[in-house]
């Protein structure tokens, strides 16, 4: 679950008012509620402009100095001077695009580059990059698993999961979030010799809980499944290495498919896939989102491969943030305010707002006092909840959390939430 | 089990989901009349799908628009399980 603001992840179907001619009018509803928030002179938290980027953790929104703590920019690589330098590099010796896909005459040697580092991060067979995470989830799924067989995912799974699900037209299966029990169930009635997909998030990026990979990846290889778990939110972060729950947990060995994003911790955009598949390069000429779509330009992937291997060696960073998580969510609990976890999991930490107007309040009172996170409301969120997601960056300093802190007390204060 | 019995076993592990008290014939709808929300809908498919022992994913499940609809899949899956 992630970016939806007026949707849901799991896609639903809008019903048309009837004899009506024009397709718009299945989105009147949506419309109306829309109108109905901005109608009480808020400012609206799904239109925010950034007129100037400061700093990884900060910029000039509206017109204000604000700290940034709803980005995904976990490692801070944003402005990395190394990073900056290579994206530079290329644009002057590659120029500006590719326009042209990966099977043609969109490879460059950046896009070779970037799939190496990528092999050396994961220490995997094989590496492929997409234009965007969006993409790698809707094209490596609904390549692999199509009619006929069956894909077992977590109920809170994030729409390129869902989207890949329908495209590919696999029986889908859906089980309560994080609930191991009900996975097994559910594996367990699939029919004897139906192709099996579990697909599985290291981290759930509502509530920034993690996904019980070490239970769930055994049950899953019992039962002959294969597992694609997307990595998005915990690359360069969790594990030793940064690769993820999976890492963390000591199944990355026996997962098939590990999906992730260059718009995180990498900071800057594109998705890929790594495996060990000894047949994983047939990818290349049989994934439709891959095949059919302009390749990365040669800046952005050169950017991508110099951080993700600046990553690689980025255990200070990953102890920091490590250090800013605990501190928030610790802090954020004295307070008075309800999270999303009882634990800091990740590098997300949710807060839990009474309902929506109280919670379009608080965010708008952040707003005001210099501080962005990120508001997320039904139906985008688990069990109709609103919530301000705060994610925390490498780069936020110790004083900076302080800081923070401050103004969510200040903020919580004048809007009686705590 | 006969449909009937299927019929018996899922008015009775509806009860705690339908919360208005809704009358049950084959022709009530779970969205418009029931008013399930998607959360609803998982919780009360685990239900079914624990009691009969069978998978309904949700490709069956979009086919699925009312009552008697359902009671005529489950009766079919658990026939074939």
């Amino acid at each position: 679950m992630s970016e939806g603001i007026s949707q849901p992840d799991q896609p639903q179907p809008l019903e048309a008012h009837a004899g009506d001619k024009d397709l718009f009018s299945k989105f009147d509803d949506i419309i109306a509620l829309r109108e109905g928030l901005l109608s009480q002179g808020r400012e609206d938290p799904f239109n925010l402009v950034m007129e100037k980027v400061l700093s990884p953790t900060r910029a000039i929104c509206n017109g204000r100095e604000t700290i940034l703590l709803g980005t995904y920019n976990y490692m801070g690589m944003t402005f990395d001077p190394d990073v900056v330098e290579a994206g530079k590099q290329a644009l002057a010796d590659f120029g500006t695009g590719t326009t042209g896909s990966r099977v043609l005459n969109g490879t460059y040697q950046g896009h070779k580059e970037c799939e190496e580092a990528l092999r050396e991060f994961y220490e995997m067979d094989h590496a492929m990059v997409f234009s965007t995470g969006y993409q790698a989830n809707l094209g490596i799924i609904s390549t692999i698993a199509g009619k006929g067989d069956y894909i077992i995912l977590d109920i809170d799974s994030h729409a390129s999961i869902w989207d890949g699900c329908a495209m590919g037209q696999a029986e889908v299966v859906p089980f309560k979030h994080n609930d191991i029990e009900a996975m097994e169930k559910r594996l367990k009635r699939i029919p004897e010799g139906a192709g099996k997909l579990v697909v599985l998030e290291g981290v759930y990026s509502m509530l920034g809980d993690i996904a019980p990979l070490k239970e769930m990846v055994a049950i899953a290889k019992k039962y002959g499944a294969m597992v694609l778990v997307d990595e998005a939110h915990s690359m360069g972060f969790i594990g030793e290495n940064g690769r993820g729950v999976v890492e963390d947990a000591g199944v990355i060995d026996d997962v098939d498919f590990i999906i992730g994003t260059f718009s995180k911790s990498v900071g800057t955009v594109g998705g890929f896939c790594v495996s060990n598949h000894p047949k994983f390069e047939i990818m290349r000429l049989v994934c439709r989102p891959y095949v059919f779509t302009a390749s990365l330009p040669p800046s952005v992937v050169a950017t991508a491969a110099t951080s993700i291997r600046k990553l690689m060696h980025g255990s200070n960073k990953r102890a920091h943030l490590w250090e800013n998580s605990k501190n928030l969510h610790a802090g954020l609990r004295d307070l008075g305010f309800k999270l999303g976890t009882e634990e800091p999991q990740s590098a997300i930490i949710a807060v839990i707002m009474p309902d929506l107007e109280k919670g379009a309040h608080m965010w708008e009172a952040l707003i005001r006092n210099g501080l962005y996170v990120n508001l997320a409301r039904p139906p985008a969120t688990p069990a109709g909840m609103t919530l301000l997601r705060c994610s925390l960056c490498a780069e936020h300093s110790e004083e900076e959390v302080g800081q923070i802190l401050e103004i969510f007390e200040k903020s919580g204060k004048e809007t009686g939430i705590i | 089990m006969d449909r009937a019995e299927v019929d018996t076993k899922i008015r009775e592990l509806i009860e705690p989901f339908n919360k208005k008290g809704v009358e049950l014939k084959d022709e009530t709808t779970f969205q418009n009349d029931l008013e399930f929300d998607s959360l609803t809908v998982m919780d009360f498919v685990a239900e079914i799908e624990d009691e009969f022992d069978i998978i309904i994913s949700m490709n069956q499940q979009a086919e699925i628009e009312n009552y008697g609809q359902l009671v005529d899949a489950v009766h079919k899956l658990q026939a074939g399980a």
